[in-house]
């Protein structure tokens, strides 16, 4: 469609600029976004109004200097370095805890109390602060809270397990959202490709395999490109 | 206020670019007729770069794909979900019904889950099997011209089957299964449970050249940039403004059909979202695809000294026999896919390779409709939520839970794509007491009246869901897996979710021979007013245990063509 159309398709006095921008857009082949149009949608395809909520939401303060210190040290003592991808902390996830709690509001209580119950552990235990704690003694209440209390034996440390549970949770979804993690974690996809079906080699680790049944029924690629056409019995002819 | 008014007669005002509106465009403007084309939304185009999703990744999103502001998430494609900020809608006591709106060019088509299967022979008739509910005024027979066509006219991959009441069609091959289908496939034969290449409407082979081919990212909900998955923003509407037939109001939310002395309709007003200004639109017919409830608002909003209980209301069965797709579901974990070898691309196409069609009789069960079963599993792109309580999972394998540091990289890689879920969808009798009607206080932002839901299961549906989680443990045992969570009791309705949470809502313009009990004939034209049309699902009887957009489609095709041969006779 021609910009001059899509201005003729809608009636003037009736129609937003929105609407005009994203059609004109929409109708040319593959046109890059200007530089001012990638920032408008905050670069993930967002309406005005969620940009507008982002933008609202990275301003507000939540957490403090002090609790992003301590999630900092926490996020590192769940995922250190390994011998092959970055920390945590490598993978910005305090960033993206600080974010979180302030779009998932349900998330603040949690994390702000969790914290001030750590530091007040470590005060009875040590006379400091966790992040002024040494590793040794930092070490000895995580290995504390770190497992789930099954038997309930312990039951005054069960808000610390509950808590390092949600640290938990948050570190390993902050992780794995970021490149370092995903490719960490091994997983290929989210490219374009042709599917045509489970290698061999891994079929052979499976006690599964395609019947020659099924398979008839599937797509043969070299001939995805060539245009259906069907008989009148709606057997595919190509 | 001012009333904008605009003196062009068109010959079809068209409420609602969805699957429905969408068709409707298409047909009306290629037979030459002048239309108008209004959507509540802006517009919207799957390949317009600045409000694409498709291919991002998870870091792109700050909040990692989470579902804060969309329902279903950062990267799914639809503009409205259970709340529409200012459009509210209210339940009655005692009913906790959910109903989704996408504000936008395409609406819902532009998300959904691409499953489309044909509504089979019982299917119109299942009265005369059980003698529940309404037949339809129409047969099997009779629509099936027309799923023709749009399967070849659409595109939708699946398989000859020759199964009676899932007729087969004009299909795209399938999809190879993945290796968790396998899986499924496997248990399943041994259970007794059919399965076969699912059916959804992704070109794995090219249609026409107006469209591209399937590349497999398993992202449809986020609505394809080449076009390769059906939305009716892409395949139809857009098509159909470059035709010059078709003048398109986007942002602006139709509020009633205006009609003459005569009880005929003469056009519509709406509200301009942007100026929030009142217009009116003439035209010598209205095709309303605005969504079941959305039309059965309209009609309610309709009101005049011809139409004193609202458009098309005569019968007082306007809003009547809303019905939605029952559904249960539940996850397992497959403990012969842990430490799986990641190192290849199984995204595969958006949603399920295969799926289980209703399998058994009913009159050997407690319960009188059936169900289908889809499949879930395999390696998604991780997104908010991954990793939550992984290290748990240890705890049905005998690992240990908790813990911190390599351990945790070792857990989650090993229990990546180990995992299976289904849900359950089924049909639901369609009961005269589940209904929508107008609030009668409660107004959106543009002094509309808004719907109230009054919405009860039966045993019938109960009865379904307990059966389809008997079902979900059996299958997951069958492929060798533990189940996750406990069975859901009579307490909690066995499982069955919300009325309005598998978002099929169906039937409150239900069609019919009697103008006492139904509120269109059998050509989705109203009894009251012979230039007004549905062409969404309110002219459904019953649901089937089908998805219900093929059929919304095959019907809003053969509406429409009724419709160009009432203009063409100058009826309307």
């Amino acid at each position: 469609m021609k910009r001059r159309d899509t201005l003729k398709t809608i009636i003037a006095g009736t129609i937003g600029g929105v609407a005009l921008g994203t059609s004109a857009a929409g109708c040319e082949p593959a046109a890059n976004p200007t530089t001012e149009e990638t920032q408008a949608t905050g670069l993930y395809g967002r309406t005005p109004d969620e940009l507008a909520r982002d933008k609202k939401i990275m301003a507000e303060e939540y957490l403090n200097a002090h609790e992003l210190a301590t999630i900092t040290v926490l996020c590192d003592i769940i995922l250190p370095a390994s011998a092959t991808a970055g920390s945590a902390s490598d993978a910005k996830v305090p960033e993206f805890i600080d974010f979180i709690v302030k779009d998932i509001p349900s998330h603040k209580l949690p994390i702000r109390g969790g914290l001030m119950w750590l530091d007040g552990e470590t005060i009875r235990r040590f006379d400091k602060a966790f992040t002024e704690a040494s590793s040794t003694e930092r070490m000895a209440i995580v290995e504390d809270i770190a497992y789930p209390d099954k038997n309930n034996q312990r039951p005054e440390l069960a808000p610390g397990i509950a808590f390092f549970n949600y640290m938990r949770n948050l570190t390993l979804t902050g992780y794995y959202t970021t490149q370092m993690g995903i490719e960490d974690l091994g997983y290929t996809g989210n490219f374009a490709n042709t599917w045509d079906g489970v290698p061999e080699e891994v079929l052979a680790k499976h006690d599964v395999d395609y019947d020659p049944e099924w398979l008839a029924k599937c797509v043969d690629q070299s001939k995805r490109l060539d245009i259906a056409e069907w008989d009148d019995d709606g057997n595919l002819l190509t | 206020m001012q009333i904008i008014k605009n003196d062009q007669v068109y010959d079809a005002i068209i409420v609602g670019s969805g699957a429905g509106g969408g068709m409707a465009t298409k047909i009306l403007s290629e037979a030459g007729m002048r239309v108008a084309l209004i959507e509540a939304g802006p517009f919207f185009d799957p390949k317009d770069p600045t409000t694409a999703t498709q291919m991002k990744w998870p870091w792109e999103s700050p909040r990692r794909g989470a579902s804060t502001t969309r329902a279903f998430g950062d990267f799914d494609m639809s503009w409205g979900d259970w709340k529409v900020d200012g459009e509210p809608y209210t339940n009655t006591e005692g009913t906790d019904f959910k109903w989704w709106r996408a504000r936008m060019l395409g609406g819902r088509t532009n998300h959904w889950g691409r499953i489309s299967l044909r509504f089979g022979p019982k299917d119109f008739k299942h009265k005369d099997v059980d003698g529940l509910g309404e037949n339809w005024p129409i047969s099997y027979d009779d629509l099936k011209p027309y799923y023709d066509r749009l399967d070849k006219m659409v595109g939708v991959f699946g398989s000859k089957e020759r199964r009676y009441n899932d007729p087969d069609g004009f299909f795209l091959p399938a999809p190879k299964p993945r290796l968790h289908e396998l899986y499924y496939i496997k248990g399943a034969r041994k259970l007794g449970v059919d399965v076969i290449p699912a059916r959804l409407s992704i070109l794995t082979k090219k249609l026409n050249n107006d469209r591209g081919v399937c590349f497999y990212c398993s992202q449809c909900n986020r609505s394809c940039n080449v076009y390769a998955d059906f939305s009716s923003s892409s395949v139809f509407v857009i098509p159909a403004l470059n035709g010059g037939q078709v003048d398109l109001y986007v942002n602006s939310m139709v509020k009633n059909v205006t009609t003459d002395e005569n009880g005929r309709a003469t056009g519509v007003s709406f509200i301009n979202k942007e100026d929030r200004k009142e217009y009116k639109l003439k035209a010598r017919s209205v095709v309303l695809g605005a969504s079941a409830c959305s039309t059965a608002r309209i009609l309610l909003n309709s009101k005049s000294s011809q139409h004193p209980n609202g458009l098309g209301n005569s019968s007082d069965m306007v809003g009547r026999y809303l019905h939605d797709s029952t559904g249960a579901s539940r996850s397992g974990l497959i403990p012969a896919l842990m430490d799986r070898q990641l190192d290849y691309n199984e995204d595969g196409v958006g949603g399920m390779h295969v799926y289980s069609p209703w399998w058994l009789d009913n009159k050997k069960l407690d319960f009188p409709r059936g169900y289908h079963i889809e499949v879930w599993g395999g390696l998604g792109t991780p997104a908010y939520g991954f990793g939550f309580d992984t290290t748990h999972l240890n705890d049905l394998v005998g690992g240990v839970s908790g813990g911190y540091g390599d351990k945790l990289r070792t857990d989650v890689r090993k229990f990546f794509g180990a995992m299976i879920g289904f849900g359950g969808r089924g049909e639901a009798i369609a009961r005269y007491d589940n209904r929508c009607e107008l609030d009668p206080t409660v107004v959106d932002q543009f002094g509309i009246p808004v719907l109230r839901f009054t919405y009860k299961w039966s045993d019938y549906e109960r009865l379904q869901a307990k059966h389809m989680h008997d079902t979900f443990e059996e299958l997951i045992d069958a492929m060798g897996g533990i189940a996750l969570g406990s069975k859901p009791g009579k307490d909690q309705e066995y499982g069955l979710h919300k009325p309005g949470e598998i978002i099929h809502e169906v039937g409150t313009t239900r069609m019919g021979d009697d103008p006492r009990t139904s509120v269109t004939n059998k050509y989705c034209q109203l009894h009251d007013a012979d230039n007004v049309f549905v062409v969404d699902a309110g002219p459904f009887v019953s649901q089937a245990d089908k998805n219900c957009t093929w059929t919304i489609m095959a019907l809003a095709m053969r509406t429409s063509e009724y419709i160009v041969e009432q203009y063409k006779k100058r009826n309307i």
